[in-house]
């Protein structure tokens, strides 16, 4: 014991770190937020060291160049040992680390922490979220596989939106003009070195502040912060009430970062590594390119918007996004704290939330994609073909070859691009069937060219069918008039 | 030698000193912009986009669709299969061709065609394109991409070298009857 008392004297001599460390440590808090909702700030951090630790195990192996990448991830993942446990754990803690740093932050903004005087702390940790997501997508870059190669294009697209410099951002963002080595090179020195180097200095500056303001409050109903009493009450809080950081608090911070750590390593063991997928090779075009999960509310949202507004919200709308997220503090840096007298506050949160779980939701099923094999691979129900004439059996046959199963469905199989076709007669009549063919509309394309009379006259026949039978096909009453009943009689 | 003139001698010399570093700086500051900036400025370079040949006119029967590769003309050493690039390739009638980007117009994925319904449909947001590649339906605002092409020796060439996308379509020909009406 004396030689390792002996060794930290002759050490603090020289560092002269003992006392500030010990300050840091002990420093006062107020005594409710020793509170298991003040721990997501600690959880992020830690895994951020944790996803540090294995990206340099990861580079020890991975090889940044677009013709061996994918081989180089192979090979962790089969040919070195437990090398898949280690990209199980990097692509796990990507996860946990998006997840912990949006819940901290919902956390902050309900808890009113962005308010006088942490109104930077807010600003930095916005940058720490944009930064975080930076990590993401340059990562799923690195797992160099079709879903990263044709990402790169939906970017390089996305960034050629950009008025006047876009020709000239997409090959500043690609390093040339195709998605190439130099592509996979650049996005590497964003991941290691650019990106981190800023998470690191901008982690520093949160913290920093986080100490020498002092940790926000428990927020108390009718609590009001104004900028010329806040500073004496919040001395009081810490100072009179208040208990030491350690180990009065810190305990349940321990406690929830060994906690998430073995939540990425237990997700790890079950679920393994994330891909690769298949190989980087753009002529292999038999695939369906999907980001990871936290762009997936981006990939609905392309779906939905309308050309005319996809460029103006692809581009004014992150900027405004980051902008109100940036000057919020500034807006209401004074006044109630508590989510319990914030309502609107509350409502944001629960409205973006339910907007992005919906889209994330969405994006899994990707309703609005074509089938692309429904054509050959899904059969038409028996049920849609028992007693049919030979004519409508015709018109079914033209429904699988033409491809009409791709975007619509018959029993829930086959593609949601279009309605469902099930009772596609109580809705159409025949006139109407045939021109929504010839003519399409509606975001169908015509297939006017593509059927000769014969085969429209087929499949019109055959979606005449389907109706329940207990609801007769619509038909149009002038023609009744005109014709007499028994020339337009339904089935 | 007084304080004063010590003092204001060090801040000059302080100053003196800032202002060479600075003059460095901007000495070191324009090959660094100059090579950060490279992808760019080769642009300029002839080259950047060449005559490709997609192969004999054999493997394009008239009247239908089929699928080409070839190699980028620029590429590093390093860059593996993905300078192997796709496109479409539609013999109109024998005389007349189309050579399609594989990229879709809306966000880049890659279209495939179907010739039963003769349309191209993209597996991402669902865009669909006629066999003409213009627009059939979905979120593309403008038809497919096409290549300037040419017949030479019984092969077809396209002119072909950088990534179509949305904001920077001007290098392929830019609509149907421009694309068609080009070479050949």
């Amino acid at each position: 014991m004396r030689v390792i008392q002996k060794l930290g004297a002759w050490l603090d001599l020289r560092l002269q770190l003992g006392t500030p460390i010990r300050e840091t440590l002990e420093h006062p808090v107020p005594r409710e937020t020793a509170s298991w909702f003040y721990v997501f700030g600690s959880a992020a951090l830690t895994v951020f060291m944790f996803q540090i630790v294995t990206g340099i195990l990861l580079a020890l192996i991975y090889v940044p160049s677009a013709g061996e990448a994918w081989n180089s991830l192979q090979t962790l993942n089969h040919g070195i040992s437990l090398g898949w446990f280690i990209r199980a754990l990097h692509g796990w803690g990507s996860n946990f680390m998006v997840a912990i740093v949006l819940i901290h932050m919902v956390q902050v903004f309900l808890f009113g922490a962005y308010k006088f005087p942490r109104e930077l702390t807010w600003m930095v940790g916005v940058l720490l979220l944009l930064v975080t997501l930076g990590m993401a997508f340059t990562g799923q870059v690195l797992r160099f596989d079709q879903d990263a190669y044709w990402g790169l294009g939906i970017g390089a697209s996305i960034a050629s939106h950009v008025p006047v410099i876009g020709p000239w951002a997409v090959n500043l963002m690609l390093g040339g003009p195709i998605i190439a080595g130099a592509t996979l090179s650049r996005f590497f020195a964003l991941h290691v070195f650019v990106i981190p180097g800023l998470l690191i200095a901008f982690v520093g500056l949160h913290l920093l502040m986080v100490l020498k303001l002092g940790i926000n409050e428990w927020p108390m109903p009718g609590r009001i912060v104004r900028r010329a009493t806040y500073m004496q009450e919040y001395h009081e809080l810490t100072h009179k009430q208040g208990v030491p950081f350690v180990p009065g608090a810190v305990w349940k911070d321990i406690f929830f970062s060994g906690f998430i750590l073995i939540a990425i390593a237990v997700c790890a063991v079950h679920f393994g590594p994330f891909g690769p997928g298949g190989q980087p090779d753009p002529t292999i075009i038999q695939t369906a390119p999907r980001p990871d999960f936290f762009f997936l509310w981006l990939y609905a949202l392309l779906s939905f918007l309308p050309p005319s507004a996809e460029t103006p919200i692809l581009l004014i709308g992150p900027a405004i996004g980051i902008i109100v997220l940036l000057v919020l503090p500034l807006l209401a840096s004074e006044g109630e704290k508590s989510w319990k007298r914030r309502p609107i506050a509350v409502l944001t949160i629960l409205l973006i939330a339910v907007a992005l779980g919906t889209l994330t939701h969405l994006a899994e099923h990707a309703p609005w994609s074509p089938v692309m094999d429904a054509w050959s691979s899904q059969p038409i129900p028996a049920e849609f073909l028992e007693g049919r004439t030979a004519l409508e059996r015709h018109g079914a046959l033209v429904f699988q070859v033409k491809q009409c199963h791709n975007c619509h469905s018959l029993d829930d199989k086959g593609g949601q691009r279009g309605p469902a076709l099930d009772k596609v007669a109580v809705r159409l009549t025949e006139d109407q069937l045939i021109r929504q063919v010839i003519q399409g509309g509606g975001n169908m394309p015509a297939y006017g060219k593509n059927l000769s009379p014969a085969e429209t006259s087929a499949l019109v026949a055959f979606l005449k069918t389907l109706h329940p039978a207990s609801q007769s096909p619509a038909r149009d009453a002038s023609r009744a008039a005109v014709l007499g009943p028994s020339e337009v009689s339904p089935r | 030698m007084n304080t004063d003139n010590g003092i204001s001698r060090r801040a000059a010399l302080v100053k003196l000193g800032l202002f060479l570093n600075g003059v460095v700086g901007v000495f070191l500051a324009v090959p660094i912009v100059r090579y950060l900036f490279s992808p760019v400025i080769r642009e300029k370079k002839i080259g950047y986009e060449s005559w490709l040949s997609l192969g004999g006119l054999e493997q394009f029967p008239a009247g239908e669709t089929r699928l080409a590769t070839y190699r980028n003309p620029v590429v590093n050493a390093w860059d593996g299969e993905t300078a192997d690039i796709a496109c479409w390739v539609r013999n109109v009638d024998g005389q007349k061709f189309q050579v399609f980007a594989i990229n879709c117009a809306h966000l880049g994925c890659p279209v495939r065609w179907f010739a039963q319904s003769n349309l191209f449909m993209c597996p991402c947001h669902g865009g669909a394109y006629y066999q003409d590649g213009s627009r059939a339906s979905g979120p593309p605002e403008r038809g497919l991409f096409q290549y300037h092409y040419k017949i030479d020796q019984g092969n077809l060439f396209i002119k072909a070298g950088e990534l179509p996308t949305p904001g920077r379509a001007a290098n392929t020909a830019a609509n149907t009857k421009r694309g068609a009406n080009t070479c050949a």
